[in-house]
């Protein structure tokens, strides 16, 4: 597999962060972590938001959220993920989309 | 605010603002919510506009929409690792106006359709978040949105919020999207001259042209690629079954920067420029996949209506058309001093069902569901496709016959007839 640098990618975009206010959060840390075998949303975000860390925890940085849903959608097993848009006005600002 | 208006459209892209603009046309008071800076600045799309859909609704929309090109050519690629056979659809007919297809930037596009509904006395309000729905019984009475004191009420909501819609699922009126039936797509638009873009595509002025692309690219997911030319920048995109990301665990910008990296690919967007990296999500269940569309102060138009024909590539158009639907509904019941209760409101499905729009998605009903039993459309198939033709095209001293029982043997070997004929027939019916 080809090594892309995600973070590069969403450099171009422009995004207005509320900061301290992230719209998604992981219900249940303990789940991602002790429960949760596939962790399919640290492949699946196009934006990169998840990380596996090295002991089997999984992190969430909203930052650079493409506000897709995907994350909310796939965690069909444990429906871990508490998913809102962002409060009007904040988050990503498509130039082109 | 207490103001209480006849109706309230949630979302600004295609069918928000069709059913928006429809209805303040007609003289209803029309309030319009987006939770983006501006109308578009959420919306991601190919983006491929068909003329069609929006001339029902702003027959001279060609004065003064921002369009890109118009398309006079389609190409059609299936992809091996290498390679690709293709076929390309090119008429003079599409050179002429009234043009058919447009390409077009969702984010300007949004905003000039947004200024139609305000110029037609729609009030739309930009950057606020509608929370959740207010009841009154079973009743949608009206929207509460993030801003201070922000209930504001309506004696009907249409729902045009775009796939997730998360408003939908807090009421109940539909369950979650399975990821069997969504699609994940990541693009990129990048900035290349017209000098260099036309003579690259074989184009000239405002002329543009559309490729399409199934196979190998798509790592033997569900999907497809596209690679459309705006004025000033192409933009390319890769879109797969979400249930097919997660079993497979390919990172979607993996996907997109192999297929940009695809030697049929890379030469066509030799000095291009990175502008934007977006991603979004395609409602392609089909037609067994569509949630309940109306029901007593409410009906849902649009992607958060799953009306998507994945097979043609056409999302906007069903949105637009069935946002208008909507809006005519409501207009007609208004006119005559009906209430919009669910009984009266069924009258937005019938049009719909008489319409293009369910006309379609029923035809192709079996089509996700044959794709899901036969994914070697997306990886054997284009293989062996590509290796025919390329004994078709190598001259290398090998007899024809030969050559052709190479071909065959690949077939027979690599699937079984039994199970391309399976497939062929699965993917007939489906289409019938
Ligand atoms: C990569 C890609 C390529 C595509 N290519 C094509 C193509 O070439 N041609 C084509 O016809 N279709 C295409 N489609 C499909 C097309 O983009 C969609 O079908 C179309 O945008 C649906 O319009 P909509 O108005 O229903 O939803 P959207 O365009 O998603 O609009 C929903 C709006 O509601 C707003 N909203 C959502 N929730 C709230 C809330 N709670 N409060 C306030 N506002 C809210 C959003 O910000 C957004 O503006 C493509 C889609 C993708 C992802
Ligand atoms: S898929 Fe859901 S449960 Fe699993 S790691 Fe991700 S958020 Fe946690
Ligand atoms: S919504 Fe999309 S971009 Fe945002 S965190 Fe979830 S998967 Fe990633």
């Amino acid at each position: 597999m080809m090594r892309v640098n995600v973070e590069e990618k969403l450099f171009q975009n422009r995004y207005k962060v509320d900061a301290g206010r992230p719209h998604i959060q992981i219900r249940d840390p303990d789940v991602c972590r002790s429960q949760c075998q596939a962790q399919q949303c640290t492949t699946c975000c196009p934006a990169g938001c998840y990380t596996a860390e090295g002991n089997g925890a999984v992190t969430l940085i909203t930052d650079g959220c493409l506000e897709c849903g995907t994350c909310r959608v796939i965690c069909t097993e444990f429906r871990n993920v508490d998913w809102e848009y962002p409060r009007g006005g904040f988050g990503i600002l498509f130039k082109f989309g | 605010m207490h103001e209480k208006f006849d109706t309230i459209v949630v979302g600004a892209g295609p069918a928000g603002n069709a059913a928006a603009y429809t209805l303040a046309k007609a003289g209803l008071s029309v309030l319009q919510i987006e939770r983006g800076e501006t109308p578009g600045s959420k919306n991601v799309q190919g983006a491929i506009l068909y003329a069609d859909a929006l001339e029902r609704i702003i027959p001279d929309f060609r004065d003064d929409a921002p369009l890109e090109r118009y398309l006079i050519e389609q190409r059609g690629w299936l992809l091996d690792d290498e390679a690709y056979v293709g076929g390309n659809y090119r008429a003079e007919a599409f050179n002429r106006p009234p043009y058919n297809r447009y390409t077009i930037v969702r984010a300007q596009f949004d905003k000039w359709f947004s200024k139609k509904v305000q110029d037609a006395g729609g009030l739309v309000i930009c950057e606020t978040t509608v929370r959740e729905l207010i009841f009154d019984g079973d009743r949608v009475a009206g929207v509460l949105t993030d801003r201070e004191g922000g209930a504001i009420y309506a004696d009907l909501v249409i729902l045009a919020d775009g796939v997730n819609s998360t408003l939908a699922r807090k009421a109940g009126f539909h369950p979650e999207l399975k990821p069997k039936d969504v699609a994940l797509a990541v693009k990129e638009t990048l900035f290349l001259a017209p000098e260099i873009i036309e003579p690259r595509f074989n184009v000239k002025g405002d002329e543009g042209v559309a490729i399409e692309m199934v196979g190998k690219i798509t790592k033997g997911m569900i999907g497809t690629g596209f690679l459309y030319t705006n004025k000033e920048s192409l933009t390319i995109g890769v879109g797969c079954m979400l249930s097919d990301f997660a079993a497979q665990k390919i990172p979607p910008y993996v996907m997109l920067e192999e297929m940009k990296a695809h030697p049929a690919i890379r030469p066509l967007l030799e000095g291009a420029e990175v502008k934007e990296y977006v991603a979004h999500l395609i409602p392609e269940g089909g037609y067994d996949a569509i949630p309940k569309l109306y029901g007593n102060g409410w009906m849902i138009a649009g992607d958060s209506a799953g009306l998507v024909n994945a097979v043609h590539r056409e999302g906007s158009n069903l949105a637009m058309t069935s946002g208008r639907l909507a809006a005519e509904t409501a207009i007609d019941l208004h006119a005559a001093g009906q209430p919009f209760s669910a009984a009266n409101l069924a009258g937005y499905k019938q049009r719909l069902d008489d319409s293009f729009v369910m006309k379609d998605l029923k035809k192709y009903r079996r089509l996700p569901a044959a794709l899901h039993r036969s994914p070697h459309f997306f990886t054997l198939y284009p293989e062996l496709i590509t290796l025919a033709a390329h004994q078709w095209v190598k001259v290398d001293g090998v007899d024809k016959k030969s050559k052709e029982r190479e071909v065959r043997r690949a077939f027979a070997g690599r699937r079984g007839w039994l199970g391309m004929m399976g497939d062929a027939f699965r993917l007939w019916r489906a289409f019938e």
